[in-house]
Order: structure tokens, then sequence, then C-alpha cells
């Protein structure tokens, strides 16, 4: 008994101790705000959230941010909580309190405070309120967004005081779209209510239609689910209207998704339209060419992550010349060493052809393994232009159709304008006249093919940008390739141009009827349809050379 | 006195061939089939699981083997052609007499090889979440079924801190194993009280690359007001371009979630996560995961496989535990004889790297935990939700009104895999 309380005693005396000694540290609000950041169950951090938000204290935006982006951590050994970032293989601590540094840990003596989709919902609603009086124009426009998403009754204060000083029209008109917002659904208000969906109604915009679309449904009852008849048939209506605008923007932006499937088939099908378009070589080795030129992007890639980190956002400017080349190589040595034997026996060619394939893509497997590569975008490439229309131009499709015009302009222009261009119609027309005039058409014959080939490895730089970078990347675009180019018609790189759009916006506007799949079945039906009336395709080559 | 010395070098030549022999019995070996693709399209996610068997057996060996004797992997290529599946089942049992055999991946690839096993009384091992609706006699699964995966997963998003969806889009890769399991969830839904109406459901080939009008009608079918879920049961390599166009078209885990069946750790390495945090997976392990087990395990890998950022995964994990209990019931009954070993399969346990105990149930399937975690932007898991215990997997499945009323049980009286009665009464 009296051990106990002498235990007792000297537990309290070093409390007492510890808590003068960190007395700094422990004895305001704001600090015991954090640490009740690190709760066991998500309820409790989310009460630990508000708490700390509406202190109105300005360092909570910093705990708030790093919480948000898994930065907040606490130390396994107390319990503290700290801000951590990575510093190569350490983490470096900053005090939330007062910013200062603490130290560096190693991974394993901390734990990040988890959050779920609840928590970061609500914490980009808060951080939204939060940054709303920001000076900063671009943080108020997206605090004005995320306000807009949240939709807390609690900040209709502090927004309309907001939209009072806000002088940027832009952010008004978002600020007006959030408060309109509020309103609509937590005001009992009818005549508010009914001027916030008139404000709404003037929004093209799928976040407002959704909004609407919540009062102008009826229940699994058959009741509307908003009580006011009054304002249900005006949000009924106000939903119809955005809804009908929101729709031409849909179909705009379904032409661009075609478009973008149509640049992607084209840069697969362009390197195939010279290699068997212009020669007539069934080479089934075409994917795996694309193939090497992803991989040889994944290689650049590393070394640049690794020796010049900075530099990584012109590693696809540097991959583009070095998966030609690759590709290109390997090409040249397919051609001399297995294709040229075999001119003029198409099977044995496209049986030849498709053993190489194997060959190389088992090599990859065995140099990388058989697992995905993680190929990086580059900051251009990542992310997309957002219209309030609801139509999204993805970055990376932008550049790819941007780039697959540019291949073939490229190439167009290498054929009509360059020496080499000449010999290689001259030989592929009439090769016994083109030997005859001096050309050496067994090097042309190798060039061209290279020539295909290199620029089926630029496809795959393009392609590393959306498709997974795994042995069987090839594999995937070598039907639709062969598609592309025999629907253009066969030596023709004009033919597979307006192929492959074709196809691509075809397919895109019979997908959100029929469904992938089944979109996928009509369209080779109706190719192998197409194929019965005009056997050369869309563009047949005229002349004494297509008898051959 | 010659006489004696002949007896004796008799006994002698005698004595040492008894003994040479009897060492010539013990470098005898007890063989291990290892079925996965190592080339095709599921050589992807099959090689990781070779391994694994691979690793698991020169532990086994470390330890000085089974039954004093040493194990010997039989490893064969069937190439993701499902047909070869099953005639390298046959190689592996009628040629190289193997006891035990751990493959298989895809459900296509599984159900040929179902009637050869059979009909040669094999032992398949299967390490991947599956559809259910099966249960094979000779077949061990050691993936989840429905109940431990998919359904757990639809109870979170519904409850308050998945978010309370209440309108769902069911996506997949067009085979049996997403379609099964949409079947499942779709009527477990309407139970649930959510009607046809919001349910949205699409199939995509294998290997679909563009994504693009997919993940706009997502977003279109969210927009009707209701907070809205994506279940995606897309398999293989089309996962990385749908993450990819999620990602690019902004759609943000708080306001629409996609749970996965098929995305682990090592689906997540060929791609930037910084976008996709948030959304979710349900399996039966994570790597995040930290109990002493799972740090050995991830150790022991890294070092056999040679590469420090390789990943694990849950039908690595799978794996780990079917193997764990095949030499455990080699063990208990004393003989590689698959008839006693299935016989000493059941109720064996073997602790789960996740925390807990598995346990081979008369069913031929697991009871283990499920969890659900977040994806991080390390291209790791945290974990958001877990089941209080371990969850027993069910052969047929209780939302399927014509399965539901089967039963599953491999001992006595039932010895059936798909009975309404039990075979033999029970005196």
């Amino acid at each position: 008994m009296f051990r106990n309380d002498i235990k007792i005693c000297l537990t309290l005396i070093a409390t007492v101790l510890v808590a003068v000694f960190s007395a700094p540290a422990y004895a305001d609000v704001f600090t015991d705000g954090v640490q009740a950041l690190n709760a066991k169950s998500y309820s409790d951090k989310g009460r630990a959230i508000d708490a700390l938000a509406s202190l109105s204290d300005e360092r909570s935006v910093a705990v708030l941010d790093a919480l948000l982006a898994g930065k907040l951590v606490y130390k396994k050994s107390d319990g503290r909580v700290f801000i951590a970032h990575k510093m190569g293989g350490v983490y470096a601590l900053t005090s939330p309190v007062n910013s200062k540094e603490v130290g560096e840990v190693a991974k394993s003596d901390i734990k990040k405070i988890r959050i779920n989709n609840k928590l970061r919902g609500k914490l980009k609603g808060l951080l939204g309120g939060l940054t709303l009086m920001s000076k900063d124009p671009d943080l108020r426009l997206s605090a004005a967004n995320k306000v807009f998403t949240a939709n807390d009754p609690a900040m209709l204060t502090l927004l309309e005081r907001a939209l009072a000083r806000e002088e940027d029209a832009d952010i008004k008109v978002r600020l007006t779209r959030a408060h309109a917002a509020i309103v609509l659904v937590h005001s009992t208000d009818r005549a508010a209510r009914l001027s916030a969906v008139k404000t709404l109604e003037t929004f093209t915009d799928p976040d407002v239609s959704s909004l609407l679309g919540k009062l102008a449904f009826l229940d699994d009852a058959g009741q509307p689910i908003e009580k006011d008849p009054a304002v249900f048939k005006a949000a009924k209506d106000a939903h119809k209207s955005v809804e009908s605008q929101l729709a031409k923007w849909a179909l705009l932006g379904n032409l661009f998704q075609g478009v973008s499937l149509g640049s992607v088939l084209l840069l697969a099908a362009v390197g195939l339209a010279i290699t068997f378009g212009v020669m007539g070589v069934i080479n089934m080795a075409h994917g795996e060419m694309v193939m090497l030129g992803a991989y040889t992007t994944f290689v650049v890639q590393d070394v640049i992550r690794t020796h010049f980190p900075d530099a990584f956002d012109w590693s696809l400017a540097i991959a583009v010349p070095a998966a030609f080349l690759v590709a290109g190589a390997v090409g040249i040595v397919i051609e001399r060493g297995v294709i040229r034997f075999l001119y003029g026996r198409p099977l044995e060619t496209l049986l030849a052809t498709w053993g190489v394939s194997l060959v190389l893509q088992q090599m990859i497997r065995s140099i990388f393994g058989p697992t995905n590569q993680e190929v990086g975008n580059p900051s251009w490439m990542s992310g997309a232009i957002e219209t309030s229309t609801g139509l999204v131009l993805t970055y990376n499709r932008i550049w790819i159709i941007v780039f697959s015009l540019g291949v073939l302009v490229m190439l167009a222009l290498i054929a009509r304008k360059t020496m080499f261009g000449l010999q290689m119609r001259a030989v592929t027309q009439n090769r016994a006249m083109a030997s005859s005039m001096g050309i050496r058409s067994g090097w042309v014959d190798a060039l061209t093919f290279g020539l295909g080939s290199g620029v089926a490895g630029i496809a795959g730089v393009a392609l590393s940008q959306i498709d997974n970078v795994s042995p069987n990347l090839g594999q995937a675009y070598i039907i639709d390739s062969f598609m592309v180019v025999v629907f253009g018609g066969v030596g023709n790189l004009w033919g597979t141009l307006v192929g492959a759009f074709s196809l691509g916006i075809l397919n895109k506007f019979m997908e959100p009827y029929a469904g992938a799949v089944l979109a996928k079945i009509l369209i080779l039906v109706g190719i192998i349809l197409f194929i019965q009336k005009r056997p050369r395709g869309l563009f047949a080559l005229k002349g004494r050379a297509v008898d051959n | 006195m010659k006489h004696s010395i002949r007896n004796l070098i008799g006994a002698g030549v005698l004595a040492t061939s008894t003994a040479l022999s009897g060492m010539a019995h013990a470098a005898d070996t007890i063989k291990i089939g290892v079925l996965h693709s190592l080339s095709g399209t599921m050589a992807i996610s099959e090689t990781t699981l070779k391994d694994t068997v691979l690793m698991m057996i020169e532990e086994q060996n470390k330890k000085g083997g089974l039954l004093g004797k040493k194990l010997e992997a039989v490893v064969v290529d069937p190439a993701s052609n499902w047909p070869l599946f099953a005639e390298k089942t046959r190689e592996l049992i009628s040629k190289n007499n193997v006891d035990v055999i751990f493959g298989c991946w895809t459900s296509v690839s599984r159900k040929s090889v179902l009637p050869v096993i059979e009909e040669l009384n094999g032992m398949l091992f299967y390490p991947v979440q599956y559809e259910g609706e099966e249960s094979s006699r000779n077949v061990f699964y050691t993936g989840a079924a429905p109940n431990q995966q998919a359904i757990p997963a639809v109870d979170y998003l519904l409850s308050e801190d998945g978010g309370k969806a209440e309108r769902f889009v069911l996506l997949g890769t067009d085979y049996v194993y997403p379609r099964t399991t949409n079947k499942v969830l779709r009527s477990y839904l309407n139970g649930k009280g959510i009607s046809d109406a919001n349910i949205m459901e699409n199939y995509t080939p294998f290997g679909h690359s563009d994504w693009q009008t997919i993940v706009s009608d997502v977003k279109k079918f969210a927009s009707k007001g209701k907070k809205t879920a994506v279940v995606s049961t897309i398999n293989g390599d089309a996962n990385v371009p749908f993450y990819k166009e999620l990602a690019n078209q902004g759609i943000k885990a708080e306001d629409i979630p996609v749970v996965a069946f098929s995305v682990g750790e090592e689906e997540l390495a060929g791609l930037d996560t910084a976008p996709l945090v948030g959304h979710l997976a349900a399996w039966n392990y994570f790597m995040s995961i930290e109990t002493p087990e799972n740090t050995k395990f991830i150790n022991t890998w890294k070092k056999f496989i040679k590469d420090d950022k390789r990943v694990t995964n849950d039908p690595m994990e799978a794996t780990y535990l079917g193997f764990k209990m095949w030499v455990q019931a080699v063990e208990q009954a004393g003989t590689t004889d698959v008839d006693a070993v299935r016989q000493a399969m059941y109720g064996q346990k073997v602790k789960n790297l996740t925390g807990g105990v598995a346990v081979m149930n008369t069913n031929h399937h697991l009871s283990k935990p499920v969890v659900i975690g977040e994806i991080q932007d390390d291209g790791q898991f945290d974990v958001v939700w877990k089941t209080d215990g371990v969850v027993k997997g069910d052969a047929w499945s209780d939302f399927i009104p014509e399965s539901a009323k089967l039963k599953s049980d491999w001992t006595f009286p039932w010895a059936c895999g798909n009975c309404e009665v039990a075979k033999y009464a029970a005196e």
C-alpha cells in the first residue's frame, strides 16, 4: 500500500516535471487541437478537424493541408504530431506549432495520420473556406469551387463576406454559384430558394446539373424528393434546361474522343503503312516495334530520373529520337536477317515475323521482367483543360493528336521531297527498273523497313503515355493497325490518315449506344463488308504497279 | 576363421548396400507442380506467384524439407493459353508424378484444369480471388470468395464512412469472373433497396485501352444527384489506362470512389498514383499492414527476388497460406498421398500475414479477414476498414437464389460440393 503511494507520488512528480519542461509546447489550445487529430476513430478525427478549423488560427491551414497531403505524422514513441517532409531515405520533421525543424527520423519511427474519403472531402471544403479571403486569386477561385462542392451551410456568412469584397468577375461568378447552391439546399425560405434556382440555371455545368438533379428526382416511392412543390417544379425545369445545354457540349466531347482514338490508331498504323502498305511485307512484329519504343522511353526516363532529375520534362523529347533509332535498328536487322529472304512469299513472311515478335516479347520479359514499368507523364502532359461546361480535354490526348499529325507530315515530306523517298517509291513501284537505274534496291529495302519500324518506335513513346508499358503492349495494337491500313487503302499515307480518324470517330459514337465490346465487333464486321465491296480500301492505288 | 571373415565382409557389403539404398531413398524428393503462365498476357501477374512458390520451397528446404525429403519444384509454362493449362496439368500428374500443384490465375484457366485434376485425383491450390459458385474435391481455394471481398466492399461504400453511396456503376472485363460477381452484387444491392435504375453495368474486352467514353459515361451517371460509387472488376492490363483516364478527367475519390477487386500493389507499380489517392481496393492482404509475420515475409521476398523495389500482394499471401497449410497437412498425414492429405487439410490453421488465423474449412475455402484500403501516393494502400474477425469463404453465394440452396462440405455425411441434401444419412 505504502509502496504504491510512493509510486503514485513519483509518477505525479514526474508528470508535473515533464509538463513544466515541455510547457511552451503544450500550453495552448492550438497544440491540443493538433494533438487531437491523432485520434483512433475517423469520427473523432472529424471532430478534431472541425475544432481546429474553428480556432481561426492561421497555422491551422498548414496543418490541415499537411493532413490532406498525407504529411501529418506522429512519432510512434510518444504519439506527438509533426509535419514530415521526405528527404531521401529519411523524414525531416517540423513542429506544426512554431514551424521549427525538430530533426530527422527514419520511416519506421513515425506513422502517418490516416484519413478516409469522407474526411478528405471535409478537409477540402474547410480549406476552401479558410482560403476564401486569401490574397492569391487562384487560391480564391479554387476555394470558391471547393466551397461549392462541400455545400456546408456553416460557410454561408463567410461566403457573403467574401462576395461583398470580391472584385474579380470570374471569382465572383463562382462565389455566386456556391452561395446559390448552399441556399437552395439548406435554406427554408421559398423565395430565396427559387431565386437560387434561377441563378443556378444560368450555369451550363455538370456539377450544377447534379445539384439540381438532387431535387428534381422522384424517390423510390414515386414521391418527389423535394417537398416544396414550387421549388420542385423550378428545379426540374432548370435541370432539364441545363442538361440539354450539356448534351450539346457532350457531343463535342465525343468528337474529341473520337479524334483522339483516331490519332492513337494513326500513330500505331503509320509505321505499318510503310512496311506493309508500301513494301507489302506482312509484318507481325510491328507491334513489338511499338513496344520497343515504349521501353526505350522507360529507359530514358530511368536514366534521367537518377542522373538529371530536373530535366524530367524533357525526357520525351530525348526519347523520341532514341526510340526511332532503337526500333529502326532492330527493324533493319530483322529485314536483313529474315525478311529479305522471303520477299514474294507472304505466308512465310507472316510466320517468320510472328516468330520474331514472340522472340522480342520474351526478350523484353527476360530483361525487364513481366510486370508493368512506370513511365511518368511530364508536367505538360498531365491534367486537362476543363471548361465549366463539363467538357474535358486531357493534355496527353491533345498532344498525341498534334504529335500523330506531325509524324504523318514528316513521313509525307520524306517520301515526297527527299532522294531517299524518291528511291523508296521507285523500288516499290518497279524493282527491276529501279535496279537498272543504279539504285541499290537491297539497301533501299532495308532503310525503308527501318524507317517504318522507327516510326513505330516513335508511336511507342506516345502510347507509353496512355497505356501499359509491358511486354504485351504491341499485341494490343497489331490488329488495329492492320485494320486501319487495309481500310484506308494499302500503300497510301492519306488513306491511313482518313482510315484512322474515321474508325476512331465511328467507334466513339457507337460506344455509348452499343458498349465497348459490341462497338468493336460492329466495326470489324463493317470493315469485312467494306473490303468485300472495295478490296483495295478507301483510297486505292491505281496503275500498273498495283497488279504485281 | 576364413569363413567368418567372408561372412563379415558379406555382412559389411550388405550393410553398406542397405545404407546406400537408404540414402538413395532419402535423396528421393517430393515434387511440387507450379502451373503459372510465364509468357503471354497473364505472365504479368502469374510470374510473381511462380516465384512465390519457389521461395516457399526454398524456405521449407532450409528447414530440412518435409518428411525427411527435400522438396523439388516442377515448373511448367501454360503460356496464358487456357486449354494448355489442362494439358500441362495432365503432364504434371501423369508424367512428372507431382504430389500437389500450385497454379492458375484466371477463372477460365481453372475451369480448364478442373476435369483433368478430378479425373486424375490430383490436388490444386488456387490462390486468386474469384467468383465462387464452384467447389471441387480436388481444389483448395485460398483466394477470396465474393462474400470475402465484393460484399464487404459494397457494405463499406453503403456505410457512413464509405460515403453512403446510392448509385453504383459496375465496370468489368468481359468474362466469367466479373459477370458472375456483378450478378451476385446486383441481387445483393437490390436486397439493400437499390433499384436497377440506380445500377449501371458495363463490360469491356481484355486489354481495353481507350476509356474516354466510359469514364465520361460514369461522370454523367454520377451527375444525377445521388452519391455514386464505382465497383471495378476490370482485370489485368486494362487497369493502367483506366486509372490514367480517371486521373486525367479529374475524378476524385471524394466525389466518385472507385473500389477495385483486381488491383493490388503489383498493378499500381506501373502508375503514378498521386492523382488516385483515396480510390479503394478490397482484399484480404495489403503490403502496408504491419505485423511481424508480414515484415518477415516481405524481407524474405525481397531477398529471394534480389530486388528491393518489388512489392507483395494478396495472391502471394494466398499462395503462402496454401503452401503452409499443405506442409502442415502432409506432416500430419505422414504421407503426400492426395486422399490422406485432403483429410488432414480440414481445420488446418496458419497465421495470416495481416493478423489473426486463417482456417481451412470443409468447403475447401478459407476463413480470412477482409480489409479495405485506400490508394496512397507511394503506390501502397492504407487500411481504412477491417472486419472484426475472420470471414468464412462461401462456395455458393447466398444472394443468387438457385445457389443459396446448395451446400459444399467434403466431410461425412455430406461429402459433396453442390448438394441440397447430405449424400449419406447421418446416424
